[in-house]
Parts: C-alpha cells; sequence; structure tokens
C-alpha cells in the first residue's frame, strides 16, 4: 500500500511572532521556519508504517512556494521515498491545500494519507476534512493510533471527554494529534541521501486548479496585553487578593 | 438571511456550547434554525427549542447519524444548507471534524474559531496560537463557520422554537463506530468550568494531582494540564489546556508548577484572573498572571486549600 503524506512550512513554533507596523499580517522575514509539528508526527507515522511492512512507499507532499521543498527534503530524509511539490506563491488556504491535494490522491491512488490536524500558524484545522470532502473518502481526524487490518483502518480518535475508535475503511485520510507517536530525528547520513531523492514539481496550473485564498486577510493585530501582575509574599495574601480585591472566590 | 446551528449534544443531553453558538449566530443577524442530528434525540431538540432566539429546531434522528460520524454528517448538512447563509457549529472536537468536510462539499472556505462577529461576512479570528488576531471577510454565498463558545455568552432559555422532523438520510459505508472511553469526572466540563485548577510537569506525578482535587473541590473547579503534564502521564489527554488541547476563559485560573509555554498560553490567556504558583520566579507564566505566588507547591497547595471555604 502506498502512503501519502501532506506536509506545510510554517514558522517555528519556538519563535514569537511579531505583526507588521501596517497590520497586513505577521511578518515572516528572516524567521526560522520549520515543518508544522504536526506534520512531522505524520510523516513518522508514515514511515512507521513502512518499517512494519504495511506501506510500500511513502510519497510527501507540499503546496507553497520554493523554500517549501526544504521540508520535503526534511521529509526524505526520515524516510519518506519521494516528494511531489506544488509550487505557487499566493497566499494558500485549506481548501486550495485540499484541492491540490484531491489531484495528487488521484494521481497516486494511496491507499492511506496522513495530514497534521492543524498548522500552526493558520490553526484552521480544515485541510484533512477538505481533502476526504473532495476525494469522498471517509477521515479519521485527531488520531492517537492507526491499526491497518487488511482492507480497513481502525483509528482511535482524541475527542472531547476521551477517546472515540471507528473503522475506517481504505483508501481513507487520517489527521494526527500530539500523541500518535514521537518523531524521530534525521540522522547525517540520510540527510545527504534525501538530496538524491525524487522530487518532482508541478504548478496548480498543472493539476488545473486554483489555490489561491478566497478568504479576504484585513487585518493582523497582536491581541491585547494582559495587565502586568503582582506578585504576593505568602498563600493568605494570595488568598486575600482573590476575595476582596479580584472577588472571584467568596 | 438565514442561519442554520449545528447542535453539540453527549450523552443525550444538549451541550452547553450549543447556547453560545447561537449568540454568535444572533449578534450575525437573522432567523436562526438548529439541527440536531443523531439517535433518540427528541429530549435534545426540546432542550434545544428553548434556546432564546432560535425558531426552528430541525431533527434528523436515525441510526446513522448516531456518534455523528463525519462522514453521514457531512452529507446530511451539505444537503440542508442550500437553504442557509450561514452554517454555525461550536470550534470542539465534534464540530470540528465535520465543518471542514461540509465546506469542500459545497466548495467554500471555512472560517475557523471566530471569536467577535464583526458583519455578517467579516469575524475576528485568533491565528500563530493566539499571538495574532486576523480579521477575515469571507464573499461565499454560505459561510461555514466554527465558534469559539468560550468568546461569547451563552442565551438565556425561554424560548419556544418549532421542532421538525428532517427526513435526509444519508448512507455511510465508509466508516463505523466501534467504541468510545471517556474520562470519568463528577467535576464541572473544563470547557464550561467558572474556575479551573491546572497542574503541569512541576506536579511531579500523576499521584500529586490530588494536591489540586482538595482545592478544586473547594472552588468547584475543573481540573486541567499542560502538555508536559499530559505528555510526561501525569493525566489523560483530555485535560490538556492549550493550542492542541482545550481553550478555556474561566474567572479564575490557577495555574500551578506550569511554566507557561506559547501553547498553554494560547488555551487559556482569556480567563479573567489568572493565578500562576510557580517556584521558579523567571517562568513566563508569572508575566500573564495577575497574582503570581514564588513558593514550592507542595507547601504551597496544601496550606492554599485549608484557607479556602468550602463550598456548600
Amino acid at each position: 500500500m502506498k502512503v501519502l503524506i501532506a506536509v506545510k512550512r510554517v514558522i517555528d513554533y519556538n519563535v514569537k511572532i511579531r505583526v507588521k507596523p501596517d497590520h497586513s499580517d505577521v511578518d515572516l522575514t528572516n524567521v526560522k521556519m520549520a515543518m508544522n509539528p504536526f506534520c512531522e508526527i505524520a510523516v513518522e507515522e508514515a514511515v512507521r508504517l513502512k518499517e512494519k511492512g504495511v506501506a510500500t512507499e511513502v510519497v510527501v507532499a507540499s503546496v507553497g512556494p520554493k523554500a517549501t521543498q526544504e521540508q520535503l527534503r526534511t521529509a526524505l530524509a526520515l524516510g519518506a521515498d519521494r516528494a511531489v511539490h506544488v509550487e505557487t506563491d499566493e497566499r494558500v488556504e485549506s481548501l486550495g491545500a485540499a484541492k491540490a491535494l484531491a489531484k495528487i490522491v488521484e494521481e497516486e491512488q494511496p491507499g492511506l494519507t496522513i495530514l497534521g490536524k492543524q498548522a500552526i500558524d493558520t490553526d484552521n484545522n480544515q485541510t484533512g476534512q477538505m481533502l476526504a470532502a473532495l476525494t469522498g473518502l471517509p477521515q479519521g481526524t485527531f488520531a492517537s493510533a492507526v491499526v491497518v487490518e487488511g482492507e480497513k483502518a481502525k483509528v482511535t480518535r482524541e475527542i472531547d471527554g476521551g477517546l472515540q475508535t471507528v473503522e475506517l475503511t481504505l483508501p481513507a485520510i487520517v489527521t494526527t494529534d500530539l500523541r500518535l507517536n514521537e518523531p524521530r530525528y534525521a540522522k547525517l547520513p540520510d540527510i545527504m541521501r534525501a538530496k538524491k531523492k525524487p522530487m518532482d514539481v508541478k504548478t496548480p496550473a498543472d493539476l488545473g486548479i486554483e489555490v489561491a485564498s478566497k478568504v479576504k486577510l484585513v487585518k493582523v493585530e497582536p491581541p491585547a496585553e494582559r495587565q502586568g501582575g503582582i506578585k504576593v509574599g505568602s498563600v493568605d495574601e494570595l488568598v486575600d487578593k482573590l476575595k476582596n480585591e479580584a472577588k472571584v472566590i467568596s | 438571511m438565514s442561519i442554520l446551528v449545528l447542535a453539540e449534544h453527549h450523552d443525550g443531553a444538549l451541550a452547553g456550547a450549543t447556547a453560545h453558538v447561537v449568540v454568535a449566530a444572533k449578534e450575525i443577524g437573522g432567523d436562526i434554525d438548529v439541527l440536531v442530528a443523531g439517535e433518540n434525540v427528541s429530549a435534545i431538540a426540546e432542550a434545544a427549542a428553548k434556546l432564546d432566539g432560535v425558531s426552528r429546531v430541525c431533527v434528523a434522528d436515525h441510526a446513522v447519524y448516531a456518534h455523528q460520524l463525519a462522514e453521514p454528517m457531512g452529507a446530511l448538512l451539505a444537503e440542508l444548507a442550500d437553504d442557509y447563509s450561514h452554517l454555525l457549529a461550536a470550534a470542539s472536537t465534534a464540530g470540528k471534524n465535520v465543518l471542514p468536510r461540509v465546506a469542500a462539499l459545497k466548495d467554500v472556505a471555512q472560517l475557523s474559531e471566530i471569536i467577535t462577529v464583526e458583519s455578517a461576512d467579516t469575524f475576528k479570528r485568533p491565528i500563530y496560537a493566539g499571538n495574532a488576531i486576523a480579521t477575515v471577510q469571507s464573499d461565499d454565498a454560505l459561510k461555514v463557520i466554527t465558534v469559539r463558545a468560550t468568546a461569547f455568552d451563552a442565551v438565556a432559555e425561554g424560548g419556544s422554537a418549532v421542532i421538525e422532523a428532517v427526513d435526509v438520510v444519508a448512507d455511510n459505508a465508509q466508516s463505523t463506530f466501534v467504541k468510545e472511553e471517556l474520562a470519568e469526572s463528577d467535576r464541572p466540563e473544563l470547557g464550561a468550568a467558572k474556575v479551573v485548577v491546572s497542574g503541569g510537569r512541576g506536579m511531579g506525578s500523576g499521584d500529586n494531582f490530588k494536591f489540586l482535587e482538595g482545592i478544586a473541590d473547594k472552588l468547584g473547579a475543573a481540573i486541567g494540564a499542560s502538555r508536559a503534564a499530559v505528555d510526561a502521564g501525569f493525566v489523560p489527554n483530555d485535560m490538556q489546556v492549550g493550542q492542541t488541547g482545550k481553550i478555556v476563559a474561566p474567572e479564575l485560573y490557577i495555574a500551578v508548577g506550569i511554566s507557561g509555554a506559547i501553547q498553554h498560553l494560547a488555551g487559556m490567556k482569556d480567563s479573567k484572573v489568572i493565578v500562576a504558583i510557580n517556584k521558579d520566579e523567571e517562568a513566563p507564566i508569572f508575566q500573564v498572571a495577575d497574582y503570581g505566588l514564588v513558593a514550592d507547591l507542595f507547601e504551597a497547595l496544601p496550606e492554599l486549600e485549608s484557607k479556602l471555604l468550602g463550598r456548600d
């Protein structure tokens, strides 16, 4: 079975972001970029499926500017076999990305497609679900365990209040939650080898689709700052402040 | 304009989040219908009909909608959506699972987790773990939106909406429900609690969370956790507060042994009053805390518990 994974290039999760002075967007110039953490988990899961002999080939795809190829190379270093880059300088959001990925699913016919549950930049949590809709496939979102058994996959999902297990007929779309696995690090020899692995570059026009976002970004602002608080010297003082100043306890 | 709100329900009861989503719908303006989909949901439909501002409750009661699997729910909502300008659901795991599927079926974008309604087509939503607020505008004919429940008040009861059956039966040969394992808790639901007491890696072990229980009991609070505490196996993941867990905005949030990583702050920084108890006075949590206590939590917690008045 072929496994397709989708990865996104995003700002590194440790970076404290800055909003542009003209409030048009977040400033990404000279900022460290990385693979979205949930996508790392998707890559790891696909590579583990290959190590177990469930997956025969792992293909990694991404939609974005030329620099996105760095993240595709990272996925190749982690164990993906080849990459497909849909190159565009447009601002792409979930629906556009899902349309591009749906074309790749149609071409590659993977048994399982794995995405992260959300990207830490837009925080949308949409692309996997949209891809499932566009391809007419079932979805296992927020997965904390995936077990492939013949023509089916059992997916344990993290839901409000606990866990839910569903069984999906393959092919299917799965999105990863944090606890699905612990991603590995790329080793130097693998990083070198990844440079020789195949990377297919396409444009949205090649796929016959448009990826530009239809949602207009009107303004981006920093959130309201919290008032600086005080440090109290003792538990007594804390209880007193909560009762008499903040009045949040009786 | 007419708005369809997908009702959130668990264990045969309407979830509190639905009343918050109806407030967002009222701010958009127009007729508000609520869809209750599931199996044996008549009691839930009656509860939804009482929500103030709702004109009609549509009930899709069929075994195929039990557990609200995304595939039949997506098909149902896509079928109903043509009559509406807006489709809203809570940004819960249930809402997040199904709404993007509907949006793609209708070839429209989705706006996730809005926190403010600016107008019928313009909304504010947090991005980058809540470190920026984006104002977004959609000119799609159908606006598919998930709503951060804690950013809106709840509507009162007192309405008397008409209840109508919907006879759309989606078929689903692609997914089946296997099982559910829900965490048992007598405490208030984390997302709706007025007081939340959370522990982090500094708690040291799962057993030590009992130090929080006494305080939670006295304050009628829910207990939460940071991702570090969940990853360390101290507590189950449904207790996680943060960008990847639950977003809470209680009146009082007490963070114990939590350093205050960006991802955790994204889940709680809209709390009215934040208290931090941490032995590291440099911990970033003190930058957002209204009241900070630099102390060893194993000494501070029992003392705090003994000094709080119990609730009747």
